[in-house]
This record gives C-alpha cells, sequence and structure tokens, in this order.
C-alpha cells in the first residue's frame, strides 16, 4: 500500500447525498478478476451517454457534459468533496479501486457508509469526515473559485483551506499508523500468529462443532 | 456487567487488541464467492501465503451464473472466466464444501450458508458481500467485508475491527394480514434512514421479531445494510434451533446438546443498555413499496409518490427530484395507479421457500397481467428449487405466466444475463433500488414477494392485503 502523509491537491465536488457504489462502479465492471483498471469506469453511468461494457476504450466513448467530474476545471483532481452516506451499498472494493485509479487520494464528506470507509484504509485512501457546516462552506468555495486546492495534512489531522483555515478531522491511531507507513495488515497481524493459533486451539477444545472438517 | 447479544459474540472472538481498541476478531466463517475473492486468492499467491483454516471456507458461484439453458454453460466470456477462477482458487486451496456451478447444491451464498447448517449460532460469518447481515438471523456476528478483508481472513483467519455502537430495534405486536419482514424490513429503513444505522450493529427484538419464521429474520437482517448497520442480528430461541437440528453441517449428538446449552445463552441480558432505542408497534405496518432510487424513498402501498416542494433541506430535495426524474414518476402519483413492466421474485433477500410459497398463494389461478412483459420467479438454492417442485409451487409460477429459472443472484445485480431494459420498471423482491442497479436505465421498486406477485396479476402496484 502506498503511504499517506501530506496532499496538495484539486477539489473536485460531488454534491449529493448518499452516492452507492452501484454509481461509483457499475456491476458489469465487478467481472474483471484484476485490482487495477476500474478508474476509466468510475462513475460509469454519470459519466457517459452510452452504457459501458468491460474491456471497451473509454476515450472514445460519448462524455456526458453536465456530469461535474466531465467539466475541464477538474481534471487531476485529488480529492473528492461529497455529502452524507457516500459509499453506501455493497462491499465491492472495486469502488475505492476505481476511484483511486481515477485519481482520487482523500475523500471529504458529512458521513460515509460504514465498509466502503473501511475499504477505503486498505487502499491507501483517506475517508475524512467534517461537520456539515464546513462541508457546505467547502463546497461554496469550490465552486466560486478555479484551480480550488486544499491541503490535507494526515500528521496533524487537518484540512487546510487556501485562506488558511485549518479543519481538524479525527482519526482511528492505529489506522493513522498504517496509512502514515503503508502498512500491510496481514504483516501486521500474522506477528501475533502465536496469539491466534492458542485462540483457536482453545476454541476447538470447548467448542468442536465450529471445526467440523 | 450486563451485556448486549453483540457485546457477547465480540468478546468471544477478540485474539488481541490495540491501545485505540482496535482488535483482532477471530473468524469461524468465511463465505466466499466469484465475484470479490480473485484479486484475494491472488494476493495470497503473490505474498507466497496459505489459507489459515480451511475448513472455514463455505465456497459456490452465484453472480454470473445464468438462471437458464445451464446444459449451455455461462456465455459471457467474462462471467465465464470469474466463475473458473473461483473454480481453480478452491480446487488448488481446498474448502469445507464447495457448490460450484450446476451443482445440485449451488445457489445464493446467504441462502446456501443456513440451509447447510454452515451457519450457527454464535459464530463470526464474514464474505466479500454486504448482505452478510443475513446470517445475523441466527445470532451470528456477521457482516460484509472488502477484498483486501478477504485475503485479510483467508492469510490469518482473523479481521481488525472496531467495536460498533449498538442500537436495538424492538417490534412488539402481531403483523397484519399480507405483511411480512420485507414490509416491516423497508418500513424501518424508512424510519431510521439508509445512514440510521452507519456505526451500529442493530438487535432486532420484541414479540413480532419472535413471531418470524427464520426465514423471516433472514430477509430482516439482509436489509440491516441498507439502514447503514454493517450487522442485524436476532438472539436464538426454539425456532432457530428447531430450524438448524438436523441440518448437513449442524453438531449432532452429544456436541449437539452442548452447542444448544451455548446458543440459549445468546440474547441480551434483560438490563442490557443500547446506545439507541427504537420501539416500533406491529400493527402500524402497512404492505410497502419504493418508489425513489434508495431504499429510504419507501411507501405504504395506499400511500402517494411525495412531493419534493414539500422538503425543507435542499440537498434532500434535490436528491429527492433526481430520484423522480430517473423513476419517471410525478409528484403526488398514487402508487397503485403506477404499472410495471417486469417481476422479479428472488435474491438473498426473498428467494426461501417461505418467499415462494407467499408469492405462489396470490398466483394461484391467476395470471399476469398483459402488460407485464417478463415475470421471474428464481429460487435462492437448488435444495430451495426442489423443495418447491415438490410442493408443486413451479407449476402455480408457469401456470401464473411467470418463468421458473435456476437458482442465482440474478437480476438483483443483473451481472449475467438477466436484467432491465433502460424505462424499464421492475417489481422487485430485491434488496436495492439504485440507479442502475437492475441494468442501465432500470427503474427497481423494492417489495415483499406476496406484493411482487399481487403488481404481476394487477399489472401495476395493488395492495395484496385485497386479494388473500
Amino acid at each position: 500500500m502506498e503511504k499517506f502523509v501530506r496532499l496538495e491537491g484539486l477539489v473536485a465536488p460531488l454534491d449529493r447525498n448518499n452516492v452507492d457504489t452501484d454509481a461509483i462502479i457499475p456491476k458489469q465492471f465487478l467481472k474483471s478478476i484484476q485490482r487495477s483498471g476500474f478508474g476509466p469506469n468510475a462513475f460509469d453511468e454519470w459519466r457517459y451517454m452510452d452504457v459501458g461494457q468491460p474491456g471497451q476504450d473509454c476515450a472514445q466513448r460519448p462524455k456526458n457534459p453536465n456530469f461535474v467530474l466531465n467539466q475541464p476545471r477538474y481534471q487531476g483532481a485529488e480529492i473528492l468533496l461529497t455529502r452524507a452516506n457516500f459509499g453506501c451499498g455493497s462491499s465491492r472494493e472495486h469502488a475505492p479501486w476505481a476511484l483511486l485509479d481515477f485519481g482520487f487520494r482523500a475523500i471529504v464528506a458529512e458521513s460515509f457508509a460504514d465498509i466502503f470507509f473501511n475499504n477505503c484504509f486498505k487502499n491507501g485512501v483517506l475517508p475524512i469526515t467534517l461537520p456539515a457546516a464546513e462541508i457546505a462552506a467547502l463546497f461554496q468555495q469550490v465552486e466560486a473559485t478555479p484551480g480550488y486546492k486544499l491541503v490535507v495534512d494526515l500528521p496533524a489531522q487537518a484540512v487546510i483551506r487556501p485562506d488558511g483555515h485549518g479543519i481538524p478531522f479525527a482519526i482511528d491511531a492505529f489506522r493513522k499508523e498504517c496509512l502514515l507507513n503503508g502498512w500491510d495488515d496481514i504483516g501486521l497481524t500474522l506477528r501475533h500468529a502465536d496469539k491466534i493459533r492458542a485462540f483457536e486451539d482453545k476454541r476447538r477444545a470447548e467448542q468442536p462443532w465450529l471445526f467440523a472438517q | 456487567m450486563a451485556q448486549t447479544l453483540y457485546d457477547k459474540l465480540w468478546q468471544s472472538h477478540v485474539v488481541h487488541q490495540e491501545d485505540d481498541g482496535t482488535a483482532l476478531l477471530y473468524i469461524d466463517r468465511h463465505l466466499v464467492h466469484e465475484v470479490t475473492s480473485p484479486q484475494a486468492f491472488e494476493g495470497l499467491k503473490i505474498a507466497d501465503r496459505k489459507p489459515w483454516r480451511i475448513s472455514s471456507i463455505v465456497a459456490t458461484a452465484d453472480h454470473n451464473t445464468p438462471t437458464d439453458h445451464w446444459d449451455e454453460g455461462i456465455k459471457d466470456p467474462v462471467s465465464r472466466q470469474q466463475v473458473e477462477t473461483l473454480d481453480a482458487n478452491i480446487r488448488s486451496v481446498g474448502a469445507l464444501a464447495y457448490f460450484p456451478f450446476r451443482d445440485p447444491k449451488q445457489g445464493i451464498v446467504h441462502v446456501v450458508g443456513p440451509e447447510n447448517g454452515a451457519t450457527l449460532p454464535g459464530m463470526t460469518v464474514v464474505c466479500g458481500d454486504s448482505h452478510t447481515s443475513t446470517h445475523g438471523a441466527f445470532a451470528c456476528l456477521a457482516h460484509g467485508i472488502g477484498t483486501s478483508e478477504v485475503e485479510h481472513v483467508l492469510a490469518t483467519q482473523c479481521l481488525l475491527q472496531k467495536k460498533s455502537k449498538t442500537m436495538l430495534i424492538a417490534v412488539d405486536g402481531k403483523l397484519g394480514k399480507g405483511v411480512t419482514a420485507k414490509d416491516l424490513a423497508l418500513f424501518i429503513i424508512a424510519a431510521i434512514g439508509t445512514a440510521g444505522g452507519t456505526g451500529y450493529a442493530i438487535e432486532f427484538a420484541g414479540s413480532a421479531i419472535r413471531a418470524l419464521s427464520m426465514e423471516g429474520r433472514m430477509t430482516l437482517c439482509n436489509m440491516a445494510i441498507e439502514g447503514g448497520a454493517r450487522m442485524g442480528f436476532v438472539a436464538v430461541d426454539e425456532t432457530t434451533i428447531n430450524y438448524l437440528k438436523g441440518r448437513p453441517f449442524s453438531p449432532t449428538g452429544e456436541n449437539w446438546d452442548k452447542a444448544v446449552a451455548y446458543w440459549r445463552t445468546l440474547h441480551s441480558d434483560p438490563d442490557a443498555r443500547f446506545d439507541r432505542t427504537l420501539s416500533l408497534r406491529a400493527e402500524d405496518i402497512r404492505p410497502q413499496v419504493s418508489w425513489g432510487t434508495s431504499p429510504e424513498m419507501v411507501v405504504a402501498i395506499d400511500g402517494q409518490v411525495p412531493d419534493p416542494a414539500k422538503e425543507a433541506n435542499p440537498v434532500r430535495r434535490e436528491g429527492m427530484e433526481r430520484a423522480l426524474h430517473y423513476m419517471g414518476l410525478n409528484p403526488s402519483t398514487p402508487m397503485q395507479k403506477i404499472a410495471i413492466d417486469k417481476v422479479f421474485i428472488g435474491s438473498c433477500t426473498n428467494s426461501r421457500i417461505e418467499d415462494l410459497r407467499a408469492a405462489a398463494a396470490v398466483l394461484k389461478g391467476r395470471h399476469i397481467a398483459a402488460n407485464v412483459k417478463l415475470a421471474l420467479a428464481v429460487p435462492g438454492s437448488g435444495p430451495v428449487k426442489r423443495q418447491a417442485e415438490a410442493e408443486g409451487l413451479d407449476k402455480v409460477f408457469v401456470a401464473a405466466g411467470f418463468e421458473w429459472r435456476e437458482p442465482g443472484c440474478s437480476m438483483c445485480l443483473a451481472i449475467n444475463a438477466d436484467r432491465l431494459e433502460p424505462g424499464e420498471r421492475c417489481a422487485s423482491t430485491s434488496n436495492r433500488n439504485f440507479e442502475g442497479r437492475q441494468g442501465a436505465g432500470g427503474r427497481t421498486h423494492l417489495l415483499s414477494p406476496a406484493m411482487a406477485a399481487a403488481a404481476a396479476v394487477a399489472g401495476r402496484f395493488a395492495d395484496v392485503r385485497e386479494i388473500l
């Protein structure tokens, strides 16, 4: 996993509540057995005028000029600003894979769905929850200011606006450490292999029916 | 100290805890399907890691599998590759049980687990699928995970977790005629909102829940995720124990007695405290239908499409307007005036034997309306299909003009050939009405199997209570 420490990036606004994972990456693209290559199909049904199929050359497809991420001013955006309950719906990790492949390293929202939120951390994407009033102010600023950038400072746990206003955010200490160091969860967990084995042995002795072969 | 069911399930699985409360939880059952596992198996191989405990794995192919012409195999090469990748991975790694495409016991992973007794009370159950909450019906700590976590569980038999808050939803009284667990689920989601359960584990309790069959409890827990909660569960009672007796992987003999004694402890203590409590009266719940593009956009069948002009919050109002535009509906239209094009009875929410019986009871001696282009009945698994056929339900569906299909996820997410065309309107017993969920441009209305059958007959949404 790539480390996440500090990011200064262009912000793209997606002004909707309840953006679901079916919208982030539609089901036909889940048939892939790869982890990468989902970026061109991120938000496929909103982004293109036709119905997308796996394996197409998306550069040739008609784009929806009204979809915000197609606007020239938001090309190259690395921070997605959105509203409440972002990432609701399915557990597909293809959603953060698609957002990362599209170029987003951080998502700033009023709230996130649990499974999506968790999946982001496994891929070096930082989901940041901010109060509704801060989100509303950010939307106003982004829309009024072409080239609007934010700084995300993970060690300081703050989002810093161009006017210098810093907005603190919360993050679990363990998740923060993992992101800052780009640690692989599995490697960390396997440090406790002896504990896992001991737990398992005890469980097998006490509840053998859980260990049917 | 008095404990909730969630506290008990959590505590009994903690292997290790970090200072910030992040815990390593032991995983008893790992359900695997073809869509979210290939990258996990590949990751394992690249890192040269072996699966920790093969006997925890129960696998099946369900999302990509066709529901007709099984003799012709899987025509879509991309779907076929994914299913063949699962075949190859399970062949090389092993599993407690594998129900591949065309196996007599193949089916939707959340139907297959419980019917085989592979889901037992007190277990932690995970799967790369958000509807894993279904298994909470058996007092399991069960939730969906992403593919990185699938790999983590394969490699370590554990998951890194933070403890959720707890919510008690108590439903007392008696559900009326024609009102089912699905109506209850939709009613609850409309009440709390699709983010209402975010950060919570929900326990469903009360006399109306106790009166539900295991099938009904699975429907309810299945939809917990649509209310934002990764987990929903119901305490163990006689209904749970009776359901599990004699299932292929259920314990037997002395182990059965020991297991049952333990299972009977799997309930919240009488004075346990919850972070949030919601009390509902079963008598207040009427058959429900969704009108929009989020599972919280729901009204009773005698209601109307809501009017965004009456919504004060501008972001919400815009969301309603967008939903109405996508759904091709006008504000204040009575739900019973809305005509449908297709009907889908199936999915991990509503494809079990009780669901098929409820739909068949409405369809018996009736026929789908002329404007209904396609009506699908898709059983949740091979055993469900054979049970339905033994009861003659397949003949009722076919005589009514339905197609009787092979088991699978089918038109719930339309990853296989079963899907809506742009603009088509579907009465669906599935769980999500998101834009494009059942096919690009398709319009999904969520309802119960009995209500879907009533809509099929009327050609528009209809109140099943007037038919029964």
